[in-house]
C-alpha cells in the first residue's frame, strides 16, 4: 500500500511574520523550513512502514507551492520518504483553504493513496483544516489531531482529545489522517540520508495535468477573501523581568503579588 | 429563505457552550440581517426536550437528525441536507474540535468560503463579515465570502450566550449518509485520562507546559501551588504526554478559566492556550525564551529558567506567607 505524506514549507519560526500590505497576503520572504508539525506526519508514516501491520511499499511526500517548495520535499525524503510530487503553478498562488484543500486532493487523489497523514498545523497558516477538506473531496473517513495510532484487522484504531476528554475512533481505510504532535519523537536524518535525498524521484507537476480547474483556486477566486487588516486594541504592555539574579527576580516577583494582594 | 443555520454539539444530555454561544450570536446576526436562525443537533435518540432548548437562545427552528454523534462527517451530510432545505447562506460553529472539522468539511462540499478562529461578525451591506485574528493576534483581518454558503467557524469563548426566551419548532430530517462518513466508528467517547482535580474553584492557578521537561517536573508545581493556596493546571501538550491530568487541562479542548491569579511555567502561549486563560485577572509568565507569544498577553513576564525560580519562589512565598 501507499501512504502520502503532506508536507509544507514555511517561514522559519525565528522569522517575524508580517502581512504585505500591498498584496494583503503573507510576506513569505526570509529562512524558510519544513512545517515542524508535518515532522510527526513523516514519522507516523515510518512507524507504520517499519511496524510492519500493514505492508507499507512506498511512502510518498507531497506539496503544494512555489519552487522554493521543492527543499520542504527533500527534507522530507531525508527523514524517509521514498519520492515526491510537488504540485507547483502560478495559478494556485494565494488559495484560500478551499482552493488549497481542492488542489491538494486533486493531486492527491492522481497518486491513489490508501492513506494520507498530515500536521495538526501549519506554523504559517494557521488553519487546522486541511485535513477535512481533503478527506470530503477524497471521499475518505477522516480524523484530525491524532496521538497514537494502532493497526487493527487493516483498520487504524486512533486516539485523539476532543472536547470532552479522549476519544477512540476506529478509521477504515483509505483515510484521511491529521496527526497531533504529541504522536511520536521524529527522527532525525542521518548524513547519509541527507546527502541521498536529492537523488530520490521528484515528480513536478501542473494544476492542468492532475485535473485542477482553474476557476477553483488562486488568489482572485478565492472563495473567502482577507482584506483590511487592522491592529488590534492596543493592551498595556506587561511588565517584564530579565533573571539575572534569581533571589532579586523572586523578590520583585513576591512584591508585585503582594500589591496585588495575591499573597493574603 | 436565506438565513444561518448553527451546528449544535451536546454530550450526555447537554448543549455544549460555545455551540450555546454560537446559536445566540447566530440569532443577533439573524435578526440584523432579517432573517432566521436555525440549529442542527444529530444523536441518537435526541429528545424532543433537547433539540427545543436551543429556542431558548434565538433559534426559531431545530433540525434534529438521527445518526452517529461525536464525529465530522455524518454532521456534514446532515447540514448539507439542512442546507439544501432550508437555503441558508451561512453555516456557523462555535469553537471547538468537531467544529472546525465540521466547518471545514462542509466548505469542502459546497464550495464555500470558509474561515476560522473568528473573534467578531458584522454585517455589511446584508452581507456577514468575520473578523480573524491573525499572526499570533498581531492583526485582524476581515473576510468577505464569494460563495454561496459561508462558513464560520469561532474562536473558543468569542460568542456570548444569552438567553432570548423564545421557542423553536423542532423538525425531524432524514439524511442519507455517505459511505465515507460512516467508515470511521466511534469505539469510546470522552475517556478521562489521570486523576479528577478540580481546578475551576481555584483563586489561584499555576500552569505548566513542555517547558518542565518531564513528568517529575510537575512536583515543584505542585509545591507552589501548595505554598500559594491553589491549583495546577496544564497545557495539552504535557496532558497528551501523559505528564498530567486531563481534568487540569487548558484551552481549546480543555477548559476555560478566570481565577484571580494565573501563573504559567514553561508555557508557549498558543491560541489554542490562551483562548481557555486569557480572561484572567493577572497573568504571571515564567518562560526562559524572550520571545514567548506569552509574553504579549501577560501582566508580569519573567525572562529565565523555571528550574531556578520556581523553587525559590517557593520559598520566598512561604516565607512572605509566614511572616
Ligand atoms: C485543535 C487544537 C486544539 C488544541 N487544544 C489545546 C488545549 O485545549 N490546550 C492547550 O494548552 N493546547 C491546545 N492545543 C495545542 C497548542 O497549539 C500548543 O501546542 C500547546 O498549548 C503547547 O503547549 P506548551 O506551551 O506546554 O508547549 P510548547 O509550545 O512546546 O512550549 C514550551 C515552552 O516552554 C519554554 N521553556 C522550555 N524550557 C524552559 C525552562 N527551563 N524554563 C522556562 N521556560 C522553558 C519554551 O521556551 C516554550 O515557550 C491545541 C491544538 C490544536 C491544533
Ligand atoms: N500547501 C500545502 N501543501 C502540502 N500540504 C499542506 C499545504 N498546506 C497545508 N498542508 C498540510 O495541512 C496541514 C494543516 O495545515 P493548516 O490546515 O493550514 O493548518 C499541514 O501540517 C500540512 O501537512
Amino acid at each position: 500500500m501507499k501512504i502520502c505524506v503532506l508536507v509544507k514549507e514555511v517561514p522559519d519560526a525565528a522569522v517575524e511574520k508580517r502581512i504585505n500590505p500591498s498584496t494583503g497576503r503573507l510576506d513569505r520572504g526570509g529562512e524558510k523550513n519544513l512545517n515542524p508539525f508535518d515532522t510527526h506526519a513523516i514519522e507516523a508514516a515510518m512507524q507504520l512502514k517499519e511496524g510492519g501491520a500493514l505492508s507499507v511499499d512506498e511512502v510518498v511526500a507531497v506539496t503544494m507551492g512555489p519552487e522554493s517548495a521543492k527543499r520542504a520535499l527533500t527534507k522530507a525524503v531525508s527523514l524517509g520518504a521514498d519520492r515526491s510530487v510537488h504540485l507547483s503553478d502560478e495559478a494556485l498562488a494565494g488559495s484560500d483553504v478551499n482552493g488549497t484543500g481542492y488542489a491538494l486532493a486533486q493531486v492527491l487523489a492522481s497518486e491513489s493513496p490508501d492513506l494520507v497523514l498530515l500536521g495538526q498545523q501549519s506554523d504559517d497558516g494557521e488553519c487546522y483544516t486541511i485535513g477535512a477538506v481533503v478527506a470530503d473531496h477524497l471521499a475518505m473517513p477522516s480524523l484530525t489531531q491524532v496521538i497514537k495510532i494502532d493497526v487493527e484487522d487493516g483498520a487504524l484504531r486512533c486516539e485523539r482529545q476532543a472536547e470532552y476528554g479522549y476519544d477512540t475512533v476506529l478509521v477504515e481505510l483509505p483515510a484521511v489522517i491529521s496527526v497531533g504532535d504529541a504522536i511520536n519523537e521524529p527522527r532525525y536524518p542521518s548524513l547519509k540520508a541527507i546527502m541521498g535525498a536529492k537523488k530520490k524521484p521528484l515528480e513536478t507537476k501542473a494544476a492542468g495535468e492532475v485535473g485542477i480547474e482553474a476557476d477553483r483556486v488562486g488568489y482572485d477566486n478565492a472563495r473567502a477573501h482577507c482584506s483590511d487588516f487592522a491592529a488590534p486594541p492596543a493592551k498595556a504592555a506587561g511588565q517584564i523581568i530579565e533573571d539575572e539574579d534569581t533571589n532579586e527576580t523572586v523578590e520583585k516577583i513576591v512584591a508585585w503579588l503582594d500589591e496585588r494582594k495575591l499573597l493574603a | 429563505m436565506s438565513g444561518i443555520l448553527v451546528y449544535a454539539l451536546h454530550y450526555e444530555g447537554a448543549f455544549n457552550k460555545n455551540s450555546l454561544g454560537a446559536v445566540s450570536e447566530g440569532a443577533r446576526l439573524a435578526a440584523e440581517l432579517g432573517t432566521e436562525c436555525h440549529a442542527i443537533v444529530i444523536g441518537e435518540g435526541v429528545s424532543d426536550d433537547l433539540a427545543a432548548q436551543l429556542g431558548k437562545y434565538g433559534a426559531s427552528k431545530v433540525f434534529r437528525v438521527e445518526g452517529p454523534e461525536g464525529l465530522a462527517q455524518p454532521v456534514i451530510d446532515a447540514m448539507e441536507a439542512a442546507i439544501a432545505a432550508g437555503g441558508h447562506e451561512y453555516a456557523l460553529f462555535g469553537g471547538g474540535l468537531l467544529g472546525f472539522e465540521i466547518g471545514a468539511g462542509l466548505a469542502a462540499r459546497l464550495d464555500a468560503g470558509v474561515c476560522m478562529e473568528v473573534t467578531n461578525v458584522r454585517v455589511e451591506d446584508g452581507k456577514l463579515v468575520a473578523e480573524r485574528p491573525i499572526l499570533q493576534d498581531s492583526q485582524i483581518s476581515s473576510v468577505h465570502y464569494r460563495s454561496g454558503v459561508g462558513v464560520i467557524i469561532s474562536r473558543l469563548n468569542a460568542f456570548e450566550i444569552k438567553e432570548t426566551g423564545g421557542t423553536a419548532t423542532v423538525e425531524d430530517l432524514a439524511v442519507e449518509f455517505k459511505a465515507h462518513s460512516l467508515k470511521a466508528k466511534m469505539v469510546q467517547r470522552g475517556e478521562q485520562r489521570g486523576a479528577d482535580v478540580n481546578i475551576e474553584d481555584a483563586n489561584i492557578l499555576v500552569a505548566g507546559g513542555r517547558g518542565l521537561g518531564k513528568k517529575e517536573g510537575f512536583d515543584a508545581l505542585e509545591e507552589l501551588a501548595g505554598a500559594l493556596g491553589g491549583a495546577v493546571a496544564a497545557t495539552r501538550a504535557v496532558v497528551d504526554a501523559g505528564w498530567y491530568s486531563y481534568s487540569a487541562q487548558i484551552g481549546q479542548t480543555g477548559k476555560t478559566v478566570s481565577p484571580k491569579l494565573y501563573l504559567a511555567a514553561g508555557i508557549s502561549g498558543a491560541i489554542q492556550h490562551k483562548v481557555g486563560m486569557q480572561a484572567s485577572e493577572n497573568i504571571v509568565a515564567i518562560n526562559k525564551d524572550s520571545n514567548a507569544p506569552i509574553f504579549e498577553f501577560s501582566d508580569l513576564g519573567i525572562v529565565g529558567d523555571l528550574n531556578k525560580i520556581v523553587p525559590k519562589l517557593t520559598e520566598a512565598v512561604k516565607a512572605k506567607k509566614g511572616s
